[in-house]
């Protein structure tokens, strides 16, 4: 820590001793975090407690995708540095670390901090900082306010979003069926509800049972559910209670069928969870097989998708043995969109600068995601949509049909009929 | 009588006033993170004061003063948020509702023996702060409550920065805690604590009220939690379940331990270890260059391992322990002070 | 009504747990006077043990009893190389050095298996028994965890009642130095008291763990309303942690079930109050223990 900053001190001793010139051309030494060479930015993670299973991978994927481009020149001749700090998922300790690292670490800027009861904790202090907080990993609406915070920048999509595409896809499908809803009571939870709610008639909806994250059963929840008859399970959980709840239901002998937002349906994860049961009389993906879910990202069991062919290889190379997973796609997801704004935000680099380019720019950039985000001055939310997928033989098949709708209640959903380019020779971003 | 009584306020003041000067020159020295760490400093402090004496003078195991430290969070955001209370008056507020809620389990608390109380209180870190969960609508539910950071008043100059700010109000916070804990401790009510807490008979048969005395020293000791609770939020702006889990209350006990309960000094170096401990283990794991798992978890092993070190070497404390050791530096001293006079050719 | 017979089933599954651990935490308590917070942690570590067996292959039995044999050892240990140092300090050291032990222990399963759950094979079907058109959550696997508990403290019961050892161990617990003059070696006993803690503990971590997963911190929750539930039952007595963790499991699960989740620790933290009220030192009090 003393030795980066006395480095950092004789750099611009350096640039002093250099001339005026640098100085007044609005050089990039004079922000915070960037050096001709570097730019650092730091995030708050869960990386150990109740919260860090499967979050704990986020960061180290997306350093390592940093890592690939980094060896691969940079950007604008700029290493990218992530510096991670545990919060555990503790909003006391989430203000403590993003102080330290604004105040202390002197970072260009926030970027991925996980969790909404955390993160909504230190948007204020980012703000009122001109501190970049961009691509906070969190469905939360609250990101979405240019206007009150202009620093901040979603990423994927609102909760309610995907909330909405789901029940769309319940009230074509599944029309006149019962629905029952187990929800993480948070605002994930909630969210994804009040998209349910926005879709299916609510006659049809016989019951909402929230959890509380850290409980270890949920006897009581799908008991409820299925008590009230819901002939359709809609899941907005954690993949570790998608597998508590299923396990639940199979003892009860309760079959509905299963919708689960992107969050708690990993394959991979969850399957990992329920491959034990019974001594193999059901494999670990029957329990989820069928289930209807959405994502907006290629699904990391989808080898073939070029931009998971370019993921794999770049996680064997500088995340090796860690599980790859859609925690992994997540993390390098994210990275790739960071890699686009400051290639954007120019040689130039300011705060100001790569702001504006994400406001201007964002809404264009083309990259892993099946659906364009809906970045504009306003407008600082992620992704403006999502696709159908299905759990066919413990992979998720998406439909190919994206779609995109607004997070207020009543706005129509609308196909999306641009498609995903293939990723950039050399998978480092070139706009 | 009285007299005594007034000599021990102006001891008192005199104590806190030093404190308060020492506590504004620290923070007018460091840097805005640093003054950050104060604050944090501060309302741990004020939370500790209180436990401290209940588990050193009253002699009672709390493992649940983080719930304490919840209703004066929560009492604070609610009277600053929605009700635009002044500062003064919402932690003032904090104070009471803590005491009241300290109340009524202390009366139950006074008649429960060690394990029995740390069940309880255990058990009360869990499910109060997990109330705010139930009632999303006035208590926000997981994500809790947050206010506006308290602007410094305009005669301090635009420039002075807020974290300085932020620092000194849980800096008199804490103080105020002291001041009070510190004239408690030196009047009849703080010997009637140590009579029952060492012998439960005698004092009963000198008149000590065994019952009243006990739940004195737990409704003060939750006003302090409370306190340290509505400190914390002004510092963090944020009331919320996640921050007030079991593992803060298990923290700060573990910590008032270790600091050395029953000793004002003790709280201090309590509070000291619970700012500088995790940024310290942290720093370690980060320079050790190990893998992701390794490195996640090993600043919780340092802390683990701390813990028990800690006991095994100093099973009264840090106080305590320091006291031994400069016990030990003065004879050393005056032993070499005298093979000094005795053999002056050296 | 099938929702309150399930929630009741639930529950008494859930309770058997809650009680095999606080059996468990009684064992300790009587052994040397302790609150082993290190418990739901050491528990976690031989059902890391387990599973790992399981994955490699092994039977499931095999597991069981190398998770059981490990926590006998582990226990024993404990008590040896850390406990016997604090154990003439003020009890509340003792507390603080488990406290330690679970953070350290914790963090240890994180660095070695990492945060990421894994999952357990449970000994018999999951799949709940069919009644009338409909299945009940209560499983043949149910029915096992159940009458393991249950034969665990009742064998314990014979030990403590029937058995010179068991004579012994009480006579260390209750009066160390009058035991010592008679001959008994006390810390051994202690010692003894240790390792059939964690043996039990360990049982119970593989039994709960199909249904919650290997993690580092997956059964802190467990070792919580395990201890809610020795402290109602009465710290003393084998039996009342039996009835306290039934009793626990039931309140949590009908709360829960009826009136949310949030307020389940509520409800239990109001039924250990009030029965504290009335009976300071539990359900099953010894109330002779004061007067001597």
């Amino acid at each position: 820590m003393s030795l980066s900053m006395s480095k950092r001190r004789a750099w611009l001793l350096a640039v002093a001793a250099g001339g005026l010139a640098v100085v007044g051309c609005g050089s990039s030494g004079s922000t915070v975090g960037v050096t001709p060479t570097s730019v650092t930015f730091g995030t708050h993670q869960p990386l150990t407690g109740p919260a860090a299973p499967g979050y704990s991978e986020i960061a180290p994927a997306s350093i390592a995708f940093f890592k690939y481009v980094n060896a691969h020149g940079g950007v604008w001749g700029r290493k990218i540095n992530l510096i991670v700090k545990n919060d555990e998922y503790n909003p006391t300790q989430t203000v403590n670390v993003v102080h330290q690292l604004v105040l202390q670490e002197k970072v260009f800027g926030i970027f991925e901090g996980l969790g909404t009861p955390t993160h909504t904790k230190v948007v204020g202090f980012l703000n009122s900082e001109k501190v970049p907080d961009l691509f906070v990993a969190s469905g939360c609406p609250c990101w979405d306010n240019g206007a009150e915070h202009p620093y901040t920048f979603g990423w994927q999509p609102n909760y309610t979003i995907e909330g909405k595409i789901l029940g769309q896809y319940i009230a074509q499908h599944f029309a006149g069926k019962k629905v029952g809803v187990l929800y993480q009571n948070d605002d994930f939870g909630n969210g994804g509800l009040a998209g349910i709610r926005d879709e299916v008639p609510s006659k049809d909806i016989v019951a909402t049972q929230p959890y509380e994250p850290g409980t270890t059963t949920l006897a009581a929840q799908i008991t409820a559910i299925k008590s009230a008859g819901a002939e359709v399970l809609v899941d907005f959980t954690v993949p570790i209670y998608t597998a508590i709840g299923q396990l639940t239901a199979f003892t009860l002998g309760y079959t509905p069928q299963l919708v689960v937002s992107s969050v708690g349906i990993d394959p991979t994860t969850v399957a990992a969870l329920l491959k034990t049961i019974s001594k193999g009389k059901a494999s670990g993906t029957a329990l989820i097989e069928g289930a209807i879910t959405t994502n907006y990202l290629p699904s990391s069991t989808e080898t073939s998708n070029p931009w998971i062919a370019l993921f794999r290889r770049i996680h064997s190379e500088y995340d090796p043995g860690t599980p790859f997973d859609g925690n992994t796609v997540y993390g390098m997801a994210t990275a790739y969109t960071l890699v686009q704004a400051l290639k954007a935000a120019g040689k130039n680099l300011t705060r100001e600068a790569i702001v504006k380019a994400v406001e201007e720019g964002g809404k264009s950039w083309s990259g892993p995601g099946l659906v364009p985000f809906r970045y504009t001055k306003t407008q600082h939310g992620g992704y403006g949509g999502a696709e159908i997928g299905r759990v066919e033989g413990g992979k998720i098949v998406l439909s190919g049909k994206p779609l995109l709708t607004e997070p207020t209640a009543g706005t129509p959903i609308t196909p999306y009929t641009g498609s995903q380019p293939a990723p950039p020779t050399g998978g480092v971003p070139s706009e | 009588m009285r007299a005594l009584a007034r000599v021990g306020a102006v001891r008192a003041a005199v104590v806190v006033l030093l404190a308060a000067l020492a506590f504004g020159a620290v923070s007018s020295l460091v840097g805005e993170y640093r003054d950050l760490q104060l604050a944090d400093g501060a309302y741990y402090f004020a939370a500790l004061i209180g436990l401290s004496v209940l588990i050193g003078f009253g002699g009672k195991i709390s493992l649940g003063h983080g719930a304490f430290m919840a209703v004066g969070a929560y009492a604070v955001a609610l009277l600053v948020a929605d009700e635009h209370w002044p500062l003064v008056g919402a932690l003032a507020a904090a104070t009471a509702v803590s005491a009241l809620v300290g109340a009524v389990l202390g009366a139950a608390a006074s008649r429960l023996q060690g394990p029995y109380l740390a069940g309880v209180t255990l058990t009360l870190a869990v499910a109060l702060p997990q109330i705010g969960n139930r009632f999303p609508e006035t208590l926000g539910g997981e994500n809790g409550l947050v206010i506006d950071p308290p602007a410094p008043p305009s005669f301090l100059g635009s420039s002075f920065p807020p974290q300085r700010y932020l620092a000194w109000i849980a800096g008199l916070g804490a103080l105020a805690a002291l001041f009070f804990i510190y004239n408690m401790t030196r009047s009849g009510a703080g010997r009637a604590l140590r009579a029952v807490r060492d012998d439960e008979v005698a004092a009963a048969l000198c008149g000590c009220h065994v019952g009243r005395t006990q739940t004195v020293a737990f409704v003060l000791s939750a006003a302090c939690a409370g306190l340290g609770g509505g400190l914390a939020t002004v510092v963090l702006q944020l009331a919320q379940p996640g921050a007030f889990p079991l593992e803060l209350s298990l923290r700060i006990f573990a910590a008032a331990v270790i600091g050395g309960v029953g000793s004002l000094w003790g709280a201090f170096w309590a509070a000291a270890l619970l700012v500088l401990l995790p940024n310290w283990s942290h720093d370690i794991a980060q320079s050790l260059s190990l893998s992701g798992n390794v490195a996640a978890n090993l600043p919780l092993a340092i802390y683990g391992v701390m813990l028990i070190v800690a006991m095994l070497l100093w099973p009264g404390g840090i106080q305590a322990g320091l006291r031994q050791l400069s016990g030990l530096l003065k004879r050393a001293y005056s032993s070499r002070h005298s093979v000094t006079q005795s053999n002056p050719a050296k | 009504m099938t929702q309150f017979i399930d929630l009741t089933l639930s529950g008494i599954s859930n309770g058997a747990i809650y009680a095999a651990v606080a059996l468990a935490l009684v064992l300790i308590w009587r052994a040397t006077r302790i609150v082993n917070f290190a418990q739901g942690a050491m528990l976690m570590i031989t059902t890391y043990i387990a599973a790992a067996l399981v994955e490699a292959g092994n039977p499931y039995w095999l597991a069981l009893v190398v998770a059981v044999a490990a926590g006998l050892v582990f226990g024993a240990l404990t008590e040896l190389v850390l406990i016997r140092r604090v154990e003439s300090a003020p009890p509340i050291n003792a507390v603080i050095v488990t406290l330690g032990l679970l953070v350290f222990l914790e963090a240890l399963a994180g660095m070695i298996w990492s945060d990421t759950p894994r999952a357990f094979p449970a000994a018999f079907s999951i799949q709940g028994y069919e009644v009338g058109h409909t299945r009940i959550l209560f499983s043949p696997n149910s029915t096992f965890i159940v009458c393991v508990v249950a034969l665990v403290a009742l064998a314990l019961g014979a030990l403590f009642r029937y058995t010179s050892l068991g004579l012994k161990l009480r006579a260390a617990a209750f009066a160390p130095e009058v035991a010592r003059l008679l001959g008994v070696r006390v810390g051994r006993m202690f010692t003894i008291g240790w390792a059939l803690a964690a043996g039990v503990g360990a049982l119970a971590g593989a039994l709960v763990a199909p249904s919650t997963f290997v993690g580092p911190s997956n059964f802190d929750p467990i070792l919580i309303f395990a201890f809610t539930a020795a402290v109602l039952g009465g710290l003393e007595s084998p039996l009342g942690a039996i009835v306290g963790g039934v009793l626990i499991g039931l309140v949590l699960s009908y709360v829960s079930g009826y009136e949310g989740e949030a307020l389940a620790p509520l409800a239990a933290l109001a039924m250990l109050l009030l029965t504290l009220m009335l009976r300071p030192t539990g359900i099953f009090a010894a109330s002779r223990e004061r007067r001597v």
